[in-house]
């Protein structure tokens, strides 16, 4: 069974009475375990449909399956619930809290999930130990780089072992040699058996994942999963690839 | 997210930013200390009043005074007899409510004098007995005159300390108080025996004053002794208020010694006369040329009663003038002063700054609520992009509108609690910088009402910023720069 089904999903925006499909009857599975990219470029609905996808809005037509249930109708603080528990973000500008030091801003969606405090401080440990950055624990984010700021906000994505992260144009804000150590972070941990999904605009980085959506004009132009047709053959990194 | 948890975030948001949470708690401050300190001062202004209440009398003490004669009645102006023993008698006999009459006259232009030291008592009353009880006086030595004195209209007299004081000095002055019991003194060139004494008056303030003071040594004079202006009673530390002035000013002499030494010297044959000439009392007028058929002026110059019982006042003053109309021919030149208007002056007096004080503070508190929700708005504007960030990791509505409405009430109740500790400071500062008779008292209820307005004025202010921040689309938000 898919991790998420979308049937005929559309987001239509009234702008002066004009109306713009951002999505167009969209259908689209993404199973368990899978490393994909949504590309297109700018003002495509990419980003549409990435905050539907995330929970972060809602659709104006269609349905939409997140492990078996159907969210096109939930409610405002279900939608929350089903972001803090099953979802993770990592953005473009790491939005980490700058007031909060890095273990704190890790722990932040277990505070909302209502973990204990004792429970809270393990698992962040955890997660950040995963990304290499458990010996930046105390920091705040000014403190640090940009690639460390996202690693730790892989880690807030992680921490509550979420069914799909989403990634919004990951290494943006990074320089290239950077971006590719995050980009190689997100195949590490996909090999782990996350389910990932990057949203971005450049093919090049796209080119990291098996599997491949475009979009153009609010419609799915291309799905290709480099797997079933056998031409991938696993991504070029040119930093010596991490064991394990 | 628990509360506990949120409270924490709430702290942590105002420390972070010190000085801007200080600024706006200042409002907050001001408007608590300002309500407590107000509200102390009132209190003090009441516990004064209260006191000088009870030390004229209580409220079931009425006067019956002299009035204009309505207009109605004035072409019966020329048989008004006036307020006379009369009246005094048939109120005794007529007037079941009434459990006391005291008849008084007074003399004007008095002079005391004993071995070149003179004073004019501000009361000078020709008196029964039963004043020292419904005047709330306290013999403190000596006697009060009796019936027989009265009867004998004997030269005797009763003083207050403020008399003793100035013809004798004050204990403060002298070392140690004199008792000048047996003494004598001319009264208008009359020879008068002391009998008796009254205790010193004071409001409990100054009677702690003074307490204190003695165990001090008194302080070197600079200069030449000078009068401080009016007030500023010789003996008296401070003038402890009127009210206890005007009491320990006080001569009683018996009614009958007043009528025949004093009455009699006036020159007047006043019986039914209408004139009002009961004050004319120069001691140098002829008592020589009084004759035979010649009748001291009996008018009274005022009647006070005492009320059986103070909730049946009104039956009791329409029994009295029931009377007093009989006894005046149905002219009405009298009215009756009770203490209760009085009293009600003073209740509205302090209701009156109460309500002042009170809109003032609710003012101040009104203009803290207004600045914490103006800097709960400015910062949430700020805290867009982080409202955004901690909605999409699952934050929900009531998650940031708790967080909001936790750090405005969190404001307001260290603003309370720091207003309420400097109302305190601002207090023990009035008090240390204007010691005055009324002083401030911090009363626990006036605590209570100022922090919970604080707060709830700080619940009020977050409502709106909580709101309008926990409704931000996390999309939308995320986007912000």
């Amino acid at each position: 069974m898919a991790l998420i089904e979308l049937r005929g999903v559309s987001k239509i925006y009234h702008l002066g009475g004009e109306e713009i499909r951002a999505l167009d009857n969209v259908d689209l599975d993404i199973n368990p375990g899978e490393f994909i990219s949504i590309i297109g470029p700018s003002g495509s609905g990419k980003s549409t449909l990435m905050h539907i996808l995330g929970c972060l809005d809602s659709p104006s037509k269609g349905s939409i399956k997140l492990d078996g249930m159907e969210i096109g109708s939930a409610s405002a603080r279900e939608l929350a619930r089903i972001r803090n528990q099953k979802i993770g973000f990592v953005f473009q500008f790491f939005n980490l809290l700058p007031k909060l030091n890095v273990l704190q801003n890790v722990e932040l969606p277990m505070v909302y999930a209502g973990c204990s405090s004792r429970e809270r401080r393990e698992r962040a440990m955890d997660a950040l130990r995963l990304v290499e950055m458990d010996n930046r624990a105390k920091h705040r984010p000014m403190q640090l780089s940009g690639g460390q700021q996202q690693r730790a906000a892989i880690a807030r994505a992680l921490v509550n072992s979420p069914k799909i992260v989403f990634a919004d144009e990951p290494t943006g804000n990074l320089d290239s040699h950077t971006g590719e150590t995050i980009l190689k972070l997100f195949h590490d941990l996909s090999l782990k058996g996350s389910t990932i999904a990057l949203v971005t605009h450049d093919p090049e980085i796209a080119a990291v994942t098996p599997r491949k959506i475009e979009i153009r004009d609010g419609k799915i132009s291309k799905n290709v999963d480099a797997k079933l047709s056998g031409q991938h053959d696993g991504p070029k990194f040119a930093v010596g690839s991490q064991q394990n | 997210m628990n509360p506990l948890n949120a409270i924490a975030v709430g702290f942590k948001e105002i420390w972070a930013n010190k000085f801007r949470s200080l600024l706006t708690m200042l409002g907050i401050i001001l408007g608590v200390s300002s309500l407590v300190a107000m509200s102390a001062l009132v209190k003090g202004m009441e516990n004064g009043m209260k006191e000088a209440l009870i030390a004229i009398g209580g409220l079931e003490k009425v006067r019956v005074e002299e009035q204009d004669i309505p207009v109605w009645q004035q072409h019966m102006a020329d048989q008004a007899v006036g307020t006379t023993m009369g009246d005094v008698h048939a109120l005794l006999r007529s007037a079941p409510l009434i459990t006391m009459v005291v008849p008084e006259m007074r003399t004007r232009n008095i002079t005391m004098t004993r071995l070149g030291k003179s004073i004019s008592p501000w009361n000078f009353i020709g008196t029964w007995p039963n004043a020292v009880e419904l005047n709330q006086h306290v013999m403190a030595h000596g006697r009060m005159f009796n019936e027989i004195d009265d009867e004998n209209a004997r030269n005797v007299c009763v003083i207050g300390t403020a008399v003793r004081n100035a013809l004798f000095g004050s204990p403060e002055q002298i070392g140690r108080e004199i008792i000048p019991i047996g003494e004598f003194v001319n009264i208008n060139n009359q020879r008068f025996k002391i009998i008796g004494m009254f205790e010193h008056y004071e409001a409990e303030q100054d009677k702690k004053a003074r307490e204190l003071a003695k165990d001090k040594p008194p302080e070197p004079k600079g200069g030449p002794e000078r009068s401080k202006g009016f007030g500023s009673s010789k003996g008296s530390s401070r003038s402890g208020g009127f009210v206890f002035d005007l009491k320990n000013n006080t001569v009683y002499i018996p009614l009958n010694t007043m009528w025949l030494r004093f009455r009699a010297a006036t020159g007047v044959s006043g019986a039914g006369s209408g004139s009002y000439s009961r004050s004319s009392g120069s001691s140098a007028s002829s008592t020589s040329g009084s004759t035979a058929e010649f009748v001291p002026d009996p008018r009274l110059s005022t009647l006070s009663i005492k009320i059986a019982d103070i909730d049946k006042m009104d039956e009791a003053l329409q029994q009295a003038k029931n009377v007093m109309l009989h006894t005046h021919k149905g002219i009405e030149d009298f009215s009756f002063r009770t203490q209760e208007n009085w009293s009600e002056g003073i209740t509205q007096a302090i209701s009156n700054a109460r309500m002042s004080g009170g809109i003032i503070s609710a003012i101040s508190l009104l203009v803290g609520g207004i600045g914490i929700m103006n800097i709960m708005l400015a910062s949430i504007t700020e805290r867009v992009r982080e409202i955004g960030i901690r909605k999409a990791i699952g934050a929900t509505f009531f998650d940031v509108f708790t967080q909001i409405l936790v750090e405005s009430v969190v404001i307001a109740i260290i603003g309370g609690l720091a207003g309420l500790f400097t109302s305190n400071m601002l207090v023990k500062l009035l008090v240390a910088m204007s010691p005055t008779e009324n002083t401030p008292v911090i009363t626990m209820e006036s605590m209570l009402l100022a922090f919970g307005f604080s707060v709830a004025v700080g619940i009020l202010a977050g409502l709106f910023p909580a709101f309008k921040a926990a409704k931000l689309n996390p999309i939308q938000a995320l986007r912000y720069e």
